[in-house]
């Protein structure tokens, strides 16, 4: 099967083996007054091996014995109040000649066709991303005005930096600032600009991301992009110009530093120049050449040292001046875990693309029995630490329910087993996941809110394990 | 107002999917399923830019034809009807051009205006064109059966000159 522009051409036998299994074919041609012309026919006999077929011929029309004909099936399944689904098409040219007593003898030459059963709709779409360039390019020659796809700056903003993400670096550092509260540090000001700084180092990341993975073929090669991975595709659709994605993945950068200059000068200390200046080299050296760190598997890892300790110990040392807290060492183990997971399950769909484009990620060095064990493996220890945590009086006892999100990790667990090769089936594997990580990222987040809460209206009662 | 018969609206306005056939230069014909809408004078269809092979082709040679044939999607109608027209591709403004064709298409597809509400994740699907096809002349099968020679009508003389 040759995929081209989303549909496969085949030889005529394959296309009238599909062809056998429509109810009927339309039987088309180019008549003589120019126009084509279209009529129903049931093949009541057809032979793929032979690329033949042959049928009683339309009633009171001409047909060309001189010319291309084609023999098309076409099937959808109405979905009353819906639409429909089952979507498919194949179409079979040749040549037709009289066979006698009304019926015309067909001869296969070639094929092309679309079944949704095949290639999904949504990869169908994304193989013919080219086809669209080059006829807003054709449009724009014919009517000598720039045509391009647009998106209103709302939406192409949140598109473009993948915006929702952005809680894998709000939930490390509101629970930092909470830690920080719960030991008597915490400074509005400060916070804020915490948040700011933080969020924008993560856009930043997100942009720069989706550059490199263009630049280095990553998302040009992926035709299996989903809502959670393959990144924003709005180079690829040309939405926003690679040139256009530099500046805004620059501004962010420029804006976390300025924020991150400001914060060392308010609160000067030798820790949050370390964290700083490594959430830089570590953002930036995720997609960007020379570290390009995702492309050599360690993608997890920088993920999960970013989004875990950096943030969480950012924040917290923001407030106390440059002293760390155990407490916050720990808290930050299992957030890292998970949002490293996150990443982690999300490079599972996009792995065909990666491997083709050089960018060896964890999934794409290991099998799938191996990746799921990892999984399982790194989701349990991240419970664990919960559980250690709170018995070394490290976490509040609220902490511990976060155990009631393990039912999230076994569904991805059961997910990647039945879905690993099924991108579109991952969609739901991979939110749940999301989900994970923001659940517990809050029960954590909440137990600390909780221990804020009785130091204010109970002094002297605590929420940690006597 | 329009020539085409009743039977032949009927399909037009029923149909979930239509054949529409092209011409590639070379003159080969290419069929395209698609949703025919009905306004009453012309039969309307989009296109995403994604699909765009055929609009090349339609601007190529803009002469068609356009087969209601399926059972399935025409809602258990066993009449057959084939309209050849004249195209028009409307593609000044993808973005928008379309959309005066929602409520026609919303009625025969509910789910899209859904799709359209989460417009971010499908950018380029709905960037589209119109199609707009002006008939000029009609077969009907009303058993749908093809052995049995079909009734043939055209545009009057006036209309076809317009379109001409």
């Amino acid at each position: 099967m040759d995929l081209r522009a989303g549909v496969a051409r085949f030889d005529a036998s394959t296309g009238l083996a599909r062809l056998s299994r429509f109810p009927f074919a339309l039987l088309t041609w180019v008549g003589s007054d120019g126009f084509p012309m279209s009529a129903a026919v049931t093949l009541d006999s057809i032979d793929p091996a032979a690329g033949s077929a042959s049928f009683a011929a339309p009633a009171g029309l001409e047909l060309p014995t001189d010319s291309e004909v084609s023999l098309t099936g076409s099937h959808i399944r109405p979905q009353p109040g819906v639409g429909y689904d089952e979507r498919r098409h194949v179409t079979v040219w040749g040549r037709a000649t009289a066979a006698g007593e009304g019926r015309l003898a067909f001869r296969g030459d070639n094929a092309w066709g679309w079944d949704e059963a095949d290639i999904p709709f949504p990869e169908y779409l994304e193989r013919t991303v080219g086809q669209s360039q080059r006829y807003l390019e054709s449009v724009s020659r014919e009517t000598g005005r720039s045509i391009r796809p647009r998106l209103s700056r709302g939406w192409l903003f949140l598109r473009a930096t993948r915006l929702p993400f952005l809680s894998a670096t709000l939930i490390p550092v509101a629970i930092g600032l909470a830690i920080a509260a719960a030991n008597g540090f915490f400074d509005p000001l400060t916070a804020i600009l915490t948040v700011i700084g933080a969020a924008a180092v993560h856009l930043g990341l997100n942009v720069a991301n989706d550059i490199f993975d263009t630049r280095l073929g990553a998302d040009d090669t992926n035709v299996n992009p989903t809502k959670y991975s393959g990144g924003s595709r709005v180079i690829q659709y040309g939405l926003v110009s690679l040139r256009g994605m530099e500046r805004m993945s620059l501004a962010f950068y420029a804006v976390a530093m300025v924020i991150g200059l400001v914060l060392l000068a308010l609160r000067p200390s030798a820790a949050l120049l370390a964290i700083g200046i490594s959430g830089i080299i570590l953002s930036v050296g995720y997609t960007a050449p020379p570290l390009k760190l995702v492309y050599r598997g360690l993608g997890e890892i920088t993920t999960a040292i970013g989004f875990g300790p950096l943030m969480l110990l950012g924040a917290y040392v923001v407030q106390s001046g440059g002293s760390i807290e155990p407490a916050a060492v720990v808290a930050s183990l299992p957030v890292a875990i998970l949002v490293a997971l996150i990443l982690y399950v999300n490079e599972v769909p996009d792995r065909p693309g990666d491997a083709r484009a050089g960018k060896r990620t964890l999934v794409v060095r290991l099998p799938q029995r191996t990746v799921i064990t990892i999984y399982d493996a790194a989701a349990a220890a991240a419970f664990a630490i919960i559980v250690a945590g709170v018995v070394l009086r490290l976490l509040p006892l609220p902490a511990l329910l976060a155990l009631l999100a393990i039912p999230l990790a076994l569904r991805v667990h059961q997910g990647l087993e039945t879905y690993y090769d099924q991108p579109y089936g991952l969609m739901a594997v991979m939110a749940t996941n999301i989900r994970l990580h923001l659940v517990v990222g809050a029960v954590l987040l909440g137990a600390y809110l909780a221990v804020l809460l009785v130091q204010a209206l109970a002094p002297g009662r605590s929420l940690f394990l006597q | 107002m329009t020539w085409l018969a009743e039977p032949i609206t009927d399909l037009l306005e029923a149909a979930l999917v239509a054949e529409l056939t092209a011409i590639r230069p070379g003159g080969r014909p290419v069929t395209y399923p698609l949703i025919p809408l009905w306004d009453g004078a012309r039969i309307l269809m989009t296109s995403s830019i994604l699909f765009s092979r055929k609009l090349e082709h339609l601007k190529a040679d803009p002469r068609v034809s356009l087969s209601l044939s399926d059972p399935v999607a025409l809602g258990g109608r066993p009449a057959r009807a084939t309209i050849q027209g004249i195209a028009q591709v409307i593609d000044g403004d993808p973005h928008t051009d379309w959309e005066r064709v929602l409520p026609l298409w919303e009625a025969k597809e509910p789910v899209i205006r859904q799709f359209l509400d989460s417009r971010v994740a499908f950018p380029l699907f709905f960037e589209r064109a119109v199609i707009e096809v002006t008939p000029q002349r009609a077969y009907l099968w009303p058993d749908g059966d093809t052995t049995s020679a079909p009734v043939v009508s055209s545009a009057p003389r006036t209309h076809a000159a317009e379109v001409a």
